[in-house]
């Protein structure tokens, strides 16, 4: 066979260069798109275990390895470095082989199927559908890690958890995920400012309204969120239906029972923020979440919505004199059904995937993840809490003391949806209505119709696995 | 001895192919595979479902949404590009002065080469990124905080750029906005693409034409456009291909990746959110093997249309 062609004269240098060309282009768009479908073949691993006790109950095998990886963004990672060292105080003979990275999804997915790491901490922007992990098999119940003994403290696993950390990684009725950290959401206001001005946090939309025009005589915007990110003001449009409308509404929202969004409080509690969108409280421009926090931290408005990780994430430019201050999401008054309900819940989860090499490992350092000594180090060097019960009981700090302040005051029942990640198209079409809405360009009335054809549509759509709760 | 040479060439050959075998060759035919399965993309599971991915995605609105915006980018990222370029190189290279020194380019041409160059030289994403600062919708944006300064803005009302869906000659003017981009960080490229076709076209052409009246519209429009006619197909079908793909620009610099409210939606942020949001990999895959074909149908055809006998000089 020959490649060379047969008159050399006949491939003059511009011919050869524009079929290399057009031959390797041809493919070029489809190229990572094609590949990023590929995978291979599966392979099988077997856990050898070891001999269980009170210190070892998962029978982790000395002088084996265990891979982790942890999510490097608002909270860091040298918090999971801490527990590395708690960990290895237990299990010297095992080598902790820890990575950090914010590509969580493009990383670990094509590893899922095949030789994934031993523990995983899935979160950020570009983590891995949980619904979707849950559906396929790819991750491991950990039910047995909450009946475990505690690392340091009395009684077991699950006993030293703050409400709400198991129901937040019970999927379909078992526990896959172990969120490391207890987030608490609100409004975010300058303490100092606040003091300086004589002006009260409000605890309703009324109080804010009323407030609003003082603020902007100041030359201050009222209020700013991440515009860029759907998710962002999702978190605060639904907080303040739970508020209005109550829990049952929420519930029926996720369970998608017919006419849920039509409740009667969902409506108005759009309007509220329908009305701040038209009113133009909102600080022009559409920023990005840390663009809009540093706006907000140079006094360019008056209240930011996010939740307990902002600290942290801002760490490096807030200014001297700065007070962070978190209030509870504001309800719309006398008719709501759940004004005093905080939105917080345990977040950043961890997970052990099915295949992984080395579970019994994994769910070691799971272990060592919830002990008192590693979750005190975390809300140490975080200034979030730890899903642990006591996390912050030494911190000082006002963004955490505030945070601390709200939940001591808080019901029980935490404001929580689950709507968004049971199915990834309302997911997406949430956001993008979020976004519309806090943009102007929908009303409120609107934002009820498209979501409940939206979730109508998935409730028909038999293809779409359901799931419920409670 | 030819047959020694044709051993020798392949023996050189055999490894770069089998390579290209395996890591190309080989995952576009398995992404073909899983585009008949329902497979999910986090397990082994996968069902065969024959042509079903296929047949869905014929009613699936969103994807006709990001076809038609895929559409719009085919048409105006190689006419803009192409025309800019086109206008760039003649100037730099027979758009000059015509004095006794004949035909050459405008004053500092040289600079003005390296200039327009320059964004070739840079990853699509820092492209993006840098353009996220100057589309920036408040104060601190490089055009937005210019405008204000000078009063043509309002600092109320700032341009929105990438976030605005609001049609412009019934195109979301999120989809006008980075067309921009990719024509400013591609006409760089082919304007020296065609400088050097310009170049090697004989000067006494231009000189003859001018002696016999011609002016600088002339002489484009009647000989360097017709002269150039190859190069420019060439590159029609290398702009097809960017069209097609602009997944960067789609991916870092709008809201939600496709939006607002899916208004800059495209082939590839629809699959990427099939694929990875919603654990649809097999459909995902129908996707990537439909846009390929579509993709190799389309050069076929501007190869096709654009053949005819070449003009030796």
């Amino acid at each position: 066979m020959s490649v060379t062609p047969e008159h050399p004269a006949d491939l003059s240098r511009r011919t050869l260069l524009r079929r290399a060309a057009a031959a390797g282009l041809l493919v070029t768009p489809a190229v990572g798109l094609l590949s990023a479908c590929a995978g291979s073949e599966p392979s099988r691993s077997d856990d050898t275990g070891a001999a269980k006790s009170k210190d070892n109950p998962f029978g982790v095998q000395d002088g084996s390895a265990v891979k982790v990886v942890i999510f490097n963004g608002g909270l860091g990672d040298q918090w999971a470095k801490e527990d590395k060292a708690v960990f290895n105080a237990k299990h010297a003979g095992v080598t902790v082989n820890m990575s950090s990275t914010q590509k969580i999804k493009t990383e670990e997915q094509p590893k899922m199927a095949t030789q994934p790491s031993d523990l995983v901490m899935n979160s950020g922007a570009d983590m891995m559908d949980i619904s979707t992990l849950v559906n396929e098999g790819a991750i491991e119940p950990l039910d047995d890690l909450l009946t475990a003994p505690a690392w340091d403290s009395e009684g077991t696993v699950a006993d030293s958890l703050l409400p709400g950390t198991v129901e937040d990684g019970t999927f379909q009725g078992k526990f896959y995920v172990v969120n490391v950290a207890f987030t608490v959401w609100g409004n975010w206001y300058n303490g100092a400012l606040f003091a300086k001005e004589g002006w009260q946090p409000p605890t309703t939309f009324d109080e804010f309204f009323a407030l609003a025009p003082k603020i902007k005589a100041k030359g201050i915007a009222p209020y700013v969120h991440d515009a860029v990110h759907g998710y962002y003001p999702r978190w605060a449009l639904m907080a303040t239906i739970w508020k209005s409308a109550g829990r049952q509404a929420v519930v029926d929202i996720d369970n998608l029972k017919e006419n849920a969004w039509k409740a009667d409080g969902v409506l108005p509690a759009l309007q509220a923020w329908e009305k701040l969108v038209k009113d133009k409280l909102l600080l022009p421009g559409n920023l990005n979440h840390t663009q809009s926090q540093q706006a907000w931290l140079d006094g360019k408005a008056a209240f930011i919505q996010v939740g307990t990780w902002l600290k942290n994430e801002m760490a490096a430019t807030i200014p001297p004199g700065f007070e962070m201050k978190l209030s509870d999401y504001w309800g719309l008054g006398a008719t709501d059904k759940a004004p005093k309900d905080v939105f917080a819940g345990a977040g950043e989860g961890l997970v052990v995937p099915s295949k992984a090499p080395n579970k019994a490992a994994a769910k070691e350092f799971l272990r060592a993840v919830l002990s008192k000594s590693g979750s005190t180090k975390f809300a140490e060097l975080t200034k979030s809490l730890a899903s642990t019960k006591g996390s912050g009981d030494g911190v000082q700090d006002t963004a955490l003391a505030s945070a601390n302040e709200l939940m001591r005051n808080a019901p029980k029942d935490l404001i929580k949806t689950k709507l968004f990640d049971f199915y990834a198209d309302l997911d997406k079409e949430s956001q993008n209505l979020a976004e519309e809405l806090m943009a102007g360009r929908l009303t409120a009335q609107q934002f009820v119709d498209k979501m409940q054809a939206a979730a109508d549509k998935v409730a028909k759509d038999s293809s779409i696995k359901k799931q419920t709760r409670a | 001895m030819r047959h020694g040479v044709a051993r020798f060439v392949t023996g050189f050959l055999a490894l770069p192919v089998a390579l290209y075998l395996f890591y190309v060759v080989w995952p576009f035919a398995q992404a073909a595979g899983y585009s008949l399965t329902n497979w999910g993309g986090y397990s082994d599971k996968q069902e065969f479902v024959g042509l079903d991915n296929y047949v869905r995605l014929f009613s699936d609105e969103l994807i006709r949404k990001a076809f038609w915006h895929n559409v719009f980018f085919l048409v105006t990222v190689p006419l803009f590009t192409i025309a800019l370029a086109l206008f760039l190189a003649f100037l730099l290279n027979v758009g000059g002065r015509e004095d006794r020194a004949g035909i050459r380019g405008v004053f500092g041409s040289g600079l003005y080469k390296v200039i327009f160059f320059f964004p070739q030289v840079l990853s699509l994403v820092v492209i993006a990124v840098m353009w996220q600062q100057i589309y920036r919708s408040d104060s601190q944006g490089l055009i937005n905080g210019l405008l204000m300064k000078i009063g043509l803005v309002e600092a109320d009302d700032p341009i929105a750029f990438t976030a605005d869906p609001e049609p412009f000659l019934g195109v979301p003017a999120v989809l006008w906005w980075l067309l921009f981009i990719a024509v400013w960080s591609g006409a760089g490229f082919y304007m020296v693409l065609f400088s050097a076709a310009m170049q090697s076209i004989p000067k006494d052409i231009y000189e003859a034409a001018i002696l016999d009246g011609a002016g600088r519209f002339d002489t484009f429009f009647r000989i360097t456009l017709p002269l150039l006619r190859d190069t420019i197909s060439v590159a029609w079908v290398y702009l097809g291909f960017i069209a097609l793909d602009m997944y960067a620009l789609v991916f870092v610099m709008t809201p939600s990746q496709g939006g607002p409210n899916h208004a800059s939606e495209i082939f590839a942020s629809v699959l990427n959110f099939t694929a990875f949001q919603k654990g649809q990999f097999g459909y995902a895959c129908a996707m990537g093997v439909a846009l390929a074909v579509f993709t190799i149908l389309l050069a076929a055809l501007q190869l096709r249309i654009t053949r005819r006998e070449r003009i030796e000089y």
